[in-house]
This record gives C-alpha cells, structure tokens and sequence, in this order.
C-alpha cells in the first residue's frame, strides 16, 4: 500500500519509475533487530524528496540499504531500479547504474590522491554506461568546471581523500562527486549535518545546480532549514521505521513547527484506530 | 563477506604464481654438501685469485665452527624449518661457459626468460638508458652499458670479474662493512659466494644511470648466494636497483645474500630492491624461497648518505635489516620499506642506523601488510653511541592488516648513549576497513579497484623513493600481489 505523496500529481507514475521501495523491511545482519519495518516510497526523475525523521528512526539506513552496504539485511519487500531488482546488484554496480550516496560521515582514504580516486570512478562508471574513457586533459577539464559549479577549491583534488578536509569541505567534496559520477538517483545522507549556515549555504547551492531532468533527489534531513535551501518536491516524515506521513514541502514547516511528537501522535491514533 | 565475494576470492586464490616456470638450460652444478673442497671448487671454477680463496675459507671455518657450537639464528618471529646445509648444492653455471663477451653469445633460452620477465635486454639498452648485469643463477650472463660507464670511469660488473680485474679495490673493502664473522649466514655467503655486483663510482662521479640487476634463482637444490659491493668515492652519487623473480619450486630455496655499501665524503648511495621471489604453495606454504639476507652500509665520510628502499612481495620466509652506519659526522641514513605477506608468507624485516658520528640523522618509514595467514614483523634498533651528540632519529611503523587471521608486530629497539639525542617514534596499526571498502564501492569501484587504491596510498611515501620507471612497476607487483587477498 502507497502512501499518498502528493496531490496533484497522479500516482502511482503511469511509466515505470526510476526507484520503487515497497514494503521494505530491513534487520541487521546476525540481530534481531528490525529496522525498516514496511517502507513504500517512489522517486523519479526530475524530482526532489526529502525524508526527514527523528534520530534512530530509520532514514539512514534506508539511504544506506539502496546503496547497497552489506551489514544490513532485507527481510521483506522490494526495491526496483527502472523496473529492475536493485538488491541483486552490489554496490560498485549501483553506482555504475547511476545511483549515488553522499555520506553522512565521508569516509578518509589515506595517500589515495582525490584526482587518482575520481579518475578510476569516473572512468568505472563511464565504462559500464558506454561511454568512451576519458582522456587525461578532458577528465582535468572535467574536475575544474564541476568543482566550481560545486564551490571547491580545486586544490582539494590534489589532497588525499577527505584526509584533513574540515566538515564542510567533506561534504563539498561529497556534492563535488556527485557532480563528477553524473547520477541517476543521487540520495544525500544528513548532508547538513555538522555545517554551519555559510557551509550550509555553499552545499545546497552546489546541489541546486545540479537539480535535472534527467535525475532524482533522495535527501534525508532531521531538520527543516536544509529544506529552505533545496526546496524538495515531496516531503515524507519517517517514524520508527516506516515513513508516517507524505506531503508537499509545506509538511516540512508544518512538522517544524509542531514536532515530530505531532507526527507520532498521530500515527499513535491510526494505529489505534 | 556475501557469497559473490567469497566465489571471487576463491577464483583470484587459485590462480597460480605468475612467474612460476622454470627455463630449459643445460646446467653444471657442484655435488650437493658443503666442505672445504666444495669452496675450493667453487673459487677453482671462478678462476679466482688465492688471496679471495683464502679469504673464503677462513669464513667457512667460520660457519662450521658456529654450525658445530649448535648456533642458529632463532630470535626472529619467523617459523621455519632449518635449512640442511648440507642437502644444498652450493655452485651451478648455465652451460659449459661461465662468461659471455656479449648479448649475442648468451643462449636464446636465457634471453627469452628476461622477456618472460618484462626485461627485454635489447628494450631497455635502447628505450630506458638502465644498464642491466644480469645474473642468471650465478653466473653473470650480460652486461650491458659497459661502455658509456666506463667513460665516466664507473666500474659495473660481476663480482667475480671484479675480483680478477679490480683485486685491489674489491680487498679493500670486502667483509669490511659485513665481516664473515657477523652472522651465521654472512659466514655462509663469505664461503660459497657464487657472484653477485660490483659497483664503483670514482669521486666527483654522478654515475649518468640507474644501475639495475635481475637476479632469478633458476636452479633446482641450488641456494644462491648473491655478494655485492658498492663502493661511493667522496663526492659521487649511485642509484642501484636490484629486482628479482623466481620459478615455482618444491623444495625449499636458500637465498643468503650479502650486500656491503661504503659511501666515502659526500657520497650519496641509493639502494632499491623489489624482491619478488616464489613465496611457497598459498595453501600450504610448501616450497617458497627462504630469503635470509645481511645488507649493510656504512656512511664512513662526513655528509654521506645511504638510502635503503624496498618492496618485498615475494618469498616464504624474509628476514632482513638493511642497516647503515653513521660514522661520518653529518651523515645520514635512510629506510623505506613496505613489506606485503599473504597466504603462508612470513617477514621479519626492519632496520638498525647506528649514529656514531657527530649530527647524524636517520629516518625509518616501515609499511606492512598482511593477508590471509600471513605473518609481517618490523624490528629495528636505533643506537646512538656516547660521541654522536646531536643525533636524530625518525621512525613510523605502519601495519595494515587485509583480514582477520593475518598478523602484524612492530618492536622497535632504541638504546640511547648520549643525551643530545632526539628520537621519534610513531606506530599504526589499521585494518582496512569496511567503511573504506563501501565508500570505494559506492563510487563504482570494484572489489581488487578498491583494495590496490587503498593500499597504494598506504605505500605512497615509499614507492615515491623508488626511481621513476621501477615506480611504475612496483605498484604493477603491488597489484599483482593484491589479486585475491581480500579480508
């Protein structure tokens, strides 16, 4: 069963959407703990929706499950990628389909250079979408132009991955990859977090930008002001593991201001009901 | 780990040595066992001069004297069987020859080995200005860019060419760094030593290429026992680079090289080794290469410097410490290392700089990596004398473990004599981690793609010391190596 998303578009997509989660339980793997407990949600192309949800509530594991990470373990329900079984696929093979995470926390690479780790990726998934490899001077062209679309100092690219970047130039340099791996279904995890409202600014500028035709955002926030700089399309409020509510971008104020206690209230009484 | 992963890892597993074969060459070898005949018949066939033959019996009086006493080097944390001295045969040459004038007397066999090998001979004498002694077993097979080196007055060759032409230069300096007496196994080498390379940079001499010698064991039951002597005039700069691989063998290989650097005034000595020998059955261990090897080199005048690099991927057991003195005052001394085990594979290896001179400086940078079983000890000594006031010492020891069954030790020693002194020590050990891996996948990045960028930058300060071109191969061997050994 679909939750309702939103009013005026018809729902579901008459064509096949890009991603369809349907009833998606998630445990960890060797616990007994379940995480996502019956998530539907449909992105697709050409739009922005933004998860919010108090911690713990399951947001990031969703972000986490669709890019693939192993630790966790479906035990019901279904993702489709263009009509396709995702979970069959592994992670490297999800990012060449054109799916991409931004990190929470960007994880360090020691001594692997930004420009040597980009080049390999870019070339990966250019290789399993059918284009041609880039030559050494078109991928450097590359890298200046979306690092400046994306307000990074170039510089950083010479700099070992995410090895003493500060908080924001991390999640620059996130928004930077996603720029570079040019997307199908980009999902940015918490990609506020730890910013202030200048890096905050700079990120959502950068993601903006890269806002298309041709792809979808997936963001997930546990507050409301990141919504003020990318302004999603569909707003779902995700409760204890199951996404509570869908609205407009106005659900995001509504939820400001009254909480996500409004939300669990709520959804206390429809499930008394 | 999913089951994708592990059918993968499986596949990469089986795959076999990539230098395991062996050429087709008639050889003559000595009757296996050590005596005092065998080293006369050894230094009877290299024609060598009396005062060397004299030279190696007193080592092998030596040796026997130590074997006798019950002596054996057990305080490395390796687990290996003694070799038995005497089930080795301890001197073979390719065919009837033992010396060849030049590329078109050397059978066709050998030079398609060195092809096999990536080091076409003719190639790099005409694409990358590397002058080449190529030591086939033990005896030298080719010598290349003889000439252009002897304009600058650099002497290159064999050992045992040396010893006969240059007796003066070699006697000078031969077992004064490494004396026979330092170790079971320099007493060995100093007795059956079948030959190895002479290097000798006269002062002023920038020498005007990298000086490169392959050496493959390619003898069934033969240890090889390499002996090089590099010897710096004040003033003068080296670059030597010695790479070997091996054939795939049954029986337990003894390798026990001994390689002496002098580096007089001013001289600067930059050693670099990719050693990548037959590292045993990966399921068993059986059969791999025991790489025992002394190399020293002493800084002997004021502002000198010794460089050691290696990359050692290969072998069953490695237990190495290429040491440098410091005598002279100003003098410096280096270490770069990575050290990659995997399957049964063991190395002990590290370093020891002695600071005897007045401000002298050292710095160690140790890297290892550990797979499957495998087990990857640093052990170094850093001692600063009474008289070497204003010393410094910097060493980092980083281990990086691929899995959760393999080993990584650190013990650096440090015995401080005089209170100027200024030692750091910094040690790492890291797993590589799933968040690494996921990241890495996460942008498109395979399984082997992942790992051979991670531990590429792992290694990235040492390979950057390697010269240019052996660069480019190292992490080719690093790749090669990383096929397969995922944790």
């Amino acid at each position: 069963m679909h939750a309702r998303i939103h009013p005026t578009t018809p729902y579901p997509p008459t064509n096949m959407a890009l991603l369809e989660v349907k009833n998606l339980h998630v445990g960890v793997e060797d616990e007994d703990i379940e995480i996502l407990k019956g998530v539907d949600l449909t992105v697709d192309t050409d739009e922005v929706h933004a998860i919010m949800g108090p911690n713990g509530s399951g947001k990031s594991t969703l972000a986490a499950v669709i890019a693939g990470r192993e630790e966790y373990e479906v035990l019901d329900g279904e993702i489709l990628y263009d009509g396709e079984d995702l979970l069959e696929l592994e992670p490297e093979e999800r990012a060449e389909e054109g799916i991409f995470l931004a990190f929470q926390y960007p994880v360090e690479l020691p001594g692997v250079s930004m420009t040597n780790f980009l080049k390999e990726a870019v070339n990966s998934v250019r290789e399993a979408r059918g284009q041609d490899e880039l030559s050494a001077a078109e991928f450097l062209q590359m890298v200046r132009e979306r690092a400046e679309l994306v307000d990074l100092n170039a510089d950083l690219t010479k700099r070992s991955v995410n090895e003493g970047f500060s908080g924001g130039e991390k999640k620059r340099n996130e928004i930077f990859q996603l720029a570079m791996l040019e997307p199908r279904l980009a999902i940015l995890d918490e990609t506020d977090s730890g910013l202030d409202i200048d890096a905050l600014q700079q990120v959502s500028d950068g993601v903006n930008k890269l806002r298309s035709e041709d792809r979808g955002f997936l963001v997930i926030t546990h507050y409301q002001r990141l919504l003020d700089y990318i302004v999603p399309d569909y707003v779902h409020v995700m409760v204890d593991g199951r996404i509570a509510r869908s609205g407009g971008k106005d659900l995001a104020i509504e939820l400001e201001e009254k909480g996500y206690d409004w939300i669990r209230s709520s959804e206390g009484a429809t499930a008394a009901a | 780990m999913s089951q994708s992963e592990t059918e993968y890892l499986q596949g990469k597993a089986d795959e076999e040595y990539k230098h395991g074969w062996t050429t087709d060459i008639k050889t003559e070898k000595a009757p296996k066992g050590l005596s005092e005949d065998i080293v006369r018949y050894i230094s009877n066939r290299k024609d060598e001069p009396e005062w060397l033959l004299e030279w190696r019996l007193k080592a092998f009086r030596h040796f026997k004297q130590r074997i006798e006493s019950g002596e054996y080097p057990g305080w490395a944390h390796l687990d290996y069987e003694e070799p038995d001295f005497q089930d080795i045969s301890y001197f073979s040459a390719p065919d009837q020859k033992a010396q060849y004038d030049s590329l078109d007397e050397v059978p066709d066999e050998i030079l398609e080995t060195f092809e096999r090998l990536g080091i076409p001979l003719e190639e790099q004498k005409a694409l990358t200005g590397v002058a080449v002694d190529a030591v086939m077993d033990s005896v030298s097979v080719a010598t290349t860019f003889k000439e252009k080196l002897e304009e600058e007055g650099v002497l290159f060759m064999s050992f045992g060419e040396a010893a006969k032409e240059h007796p003066d230069i070699v006697r000078k300096h031969l077992g004064t760094v490494i004396p026979y007496t330092d170790n079971l196994y320099a007493a060995l080498n100093s007795a059956v030593f079948s030959d190895g390379s002479f290097v000798y940079v006269p002062e002023g001499v920038d020498c005007p290429m990298e000086l490169s010698t392959y050496f493959r064991i390619n003898e069934q039951g033969t240890g090889q026992f390499e002996r090089t002597l590099i010897v710096a005039e004040p003033d003068s700069y080296v670059s030597y680079l010695e790479g070997c691989t091996a054939p795939m063998r049954k029986e337990n290989q003894l390798h026990a090289a001994v390689v002496e650097l002098i580096a007089h005034e001013d001289a600067e000595i930059k050693y670099s080794t990719i050693q990548n020998w037959y590292p045993g059955d990966p399921d068993t261990g059986e059969g791999g290469v025991y790489n025992l090897v002394t190399k020293r080199g002493l800084c002997k005048g004021d502002n000198s410097k010794i460089s050691w690099t290696q990359l050692e991927t290969g072998s069953a057991v490695t237990q190495k410490y290429p040491s440098v003195i410091l005598a002279g005052d100003d003098s410096v001394g280096e270490f770069y290392s990575v050290a990659f085990t995997k399957g049964h594979q063991q190395a002990d290896t590290g370093t020891k700089m002695q600071h005897l001179g007045k401000n002298t400086k050292s710095t160690i940078i140790s890297k290892g990596i550990s797979a499957d079983l495998a087990d990857n000890s640093y052990r170094g000594l850093v001692k600063v004398s009474k008289n070497a006031d204003n010393a410094r010492n910097f060493s980092q020891c980083d281990s990086m473990l691929l899995g959760d069954q393999c080993g990584a030790h650190t013990y650096p020693y440090i015995e401080i004599g005089n209170p100027s002194a200024q030692v750091e020590h910094e040690a790492t050990t890291s797993k590589v981690g799933e968040d690494q891996m996921f990241y890495c996948h996460s942008r498109g990045l395979g399984e082997e793609e992942a790992l051979k960028l991670i531990v590429n930058g792992f290694c990235k300060e040492i390979l950057a010391e390697l010269p240019m071109e052996f660069a480019v191969e190292a992490k080719e061997l690093l790749a090669i190596e990383l096929e397969g050994s995922v944790g």
